[in-house]
């Protein structure tokens, strides 16, 4: 079993590491669109000190929608995804393995950026910890969550549009636990609390989410 | 004959069914939505004018919000139906997913949009009693924020099941997409009481005696009975249609003309 999901996520990783610009693309669009918002709003730091968990998180989520079309619809596309259907061994362990693959590759780096934003906003050491405490616990959501989107958008025309039009409302519990669990610390309320709720919404989607992407995935595939 | 369906299948039900389950084969469901229709318009048309009749002329105007809080018989019914008709969705869309039953989906399909519609009566009705209440047209509150969040559930789930061109699939990626957002009901439900914000509380609970007066629940109640007839008569009315859409008319207009 731990083979066989190590060996599928190790051939998501070498398929996308052949083509590195994909991997490069979620942090670098994290990167500009946070960047749009100060020149959009105007350098006053106060302000942008204000609105740096919000502009980040949003910036985050969005960037996570890019690749997600493409989680599943190349498998798709040449019978993979088929054969893992076929395969003795539960279909639940290839979604494990994509969603993780996926963390690694469109989550992970997002994590990683966030300093060099918070740098640009102004933040606080203790408020940028959270910031990335709370992307830690959220990207890993975000990743679930979509995987359940997009094998549901598999069959669909639409494209991404309808993937963020399905993830946006599943999503905002999400943003919204995340932006204030910042704000709070900004605040000097602690952020303990949020950060535990958003622990909870991640163990619950990771118990949930992967059961519903399956299921999903059998009805593209039927 | 390329039927969808066996139309000897009524014949084979077994003696010890009970009857009501014959229902769910489109062909004898068909006939009984139209008996049904009229009878739901007449009852939504006589409950929604004695209501309206106690809301706008009868009940005295609030002590505080003046003639601002009659839209109360307007909005807090369409806010339930919105809740409700997410829950009504997602256990029918739920119940085609199991047992594979091809009308429980077709009753997700056609509650999704009156759903809808209740979401945004319910959101607009708001703000228009925000605005002389508040002082604003809207506010990031957590009810309000939960409810919009409700109208973009039923958007996404009418546009995945619009966007997959195989009626069934499509039937079946909704249910699973329905079912995922069912999470929000109850915090919408309850955000009155999780977060202290703008919003007033609950106004009518069962577990206590109605902080309002009686002609004042009277009529909420009257006007909340026409909202459910209303939507029972639209949503049978948009099942008939989807049903000859799908299955194809001259079977289903043949059952018409047998059973009435």
């Amino acid at each position: 079993m731990l083979s066989i999901l190590a060996l599928t996520a190790r051939r998501e990783l070498l398929l996308a590491l052949r083509r590195p610009a994909e991997i490069v693309m979620p942090p670098l669009f994290f990167l500009v669109a946070a960047t749009l918002y100060p020149l959009a709003i105007g350098p006053d730091n106060v302000l942008l000190r204000a609105i740096a968990p919000g502009v980040l998180w949003v910036a985050a989520l969005l960037a996570a929608l890019l690749g997600l079309q493409r989680l599943f619809a190349a498998d798709f596309a040449d019978g993979t995804l088929e054969q893992a259907l076929l395969a003795p061994h539960p279909l639940l362990l290839t979604v494990w393995a994509k969603v993780g693959a996926h963390w690694l590759l469109a989550g992970l780096p997002l994590v990683a950026v966030a300093p060099l934003l918070a740098i640009q906003y102004d933040m606080a050491p203790q408020a940028l910890g959270v910031l990335l405490a709370s992307l830690l616990l959220g990207t890993p959501v975000l990743s679930l969550l979509g995987a359940l989107g997009a094998a549901l958008a598999l069959n669909a025309r639409g494209g991404s549009v309808l993937l963020a039009l399905m993830l946006a409302p599943l999503y905002i519990p999400l943003l919204i636990l995340g932006s204030s669990a910042v704000h709070a610390e900004a605040q000097g309320l602690g952020s303990g609390a949020h950060l535990l709720l958003l622990a909870g919404l991640l163990c619950g989607t990771a118990a949930l989410a992967p059961w519903a992407t399956v299921a999903a995935l059998r009805v593209a595939l039927e | 004959m390329n039927l969808p369906y066996s139309s000897t299948a009524a014949n084979r039900r077994a003696p010890h069914a009970p009857r009501v389950f014959s229902y769910a084969a489109p062909r004898h469901f068909f006939p009984l939505a139209a008996a049904l229709i009229p009878w739901f318009v007449a009852l939504a048309i006589v409950t929604g004018l004695i209501g309206l009749y106690i809301g706008l002329l009868r009940v005295p105007a609030d002590a505080q919000q003046h003639d601002a809080f009659r839209i109360i018989f307007v909005h807090v019914p369409a806010a339930w139906m919105s809740m409700l008709i997410y829950l009504a969705m997602a256990a029918w869309a739920g119940v085609g997913l199991v047992y594979n039953t091809r009308l429980s989906a077709m009753m997700a399909c056609a509650l999704a949009p009156t759903g809808a519609l209740f979401t945004f009566l319910a959101l607009w009705t708001g703000a228009l009693w925000g605005k002389p209440t508040w002082g604003a047209w809207w506010v990031w509150d957590a009810r309000l924020t939960s409810e919009l969040i409700l109208l973009f559930l039923y958007f996404g789930f009418m546009a995945l099941h619009a966007s997959i061109d195989e009626p069934r699939r499509a039937d079946r990626a909704a249910a699973i997409l329905a079912l995922a957002g069912v999470v929000n009901v109850p915090v919408i439900y309850f955000s009155v009481i999780w977060w202290n914000t703008l919003h007033q509380g609950a106004s009518v609970s069962l577990n206590s005696a109605p902080s309002m007066a009686a002609p004042v629940l009277a009529g909420m109640l009257l006007m909340t009975l026409a909202f459910w007839a209303y939507s029972v008569a639209a949503v049978l009315r948009r099942v008939r249609c989807i049903m000859l859409e799908r299955e194809g008319s001259a079977d289903l207009l043949n059952a018409k003309t047998e059973g009435g």
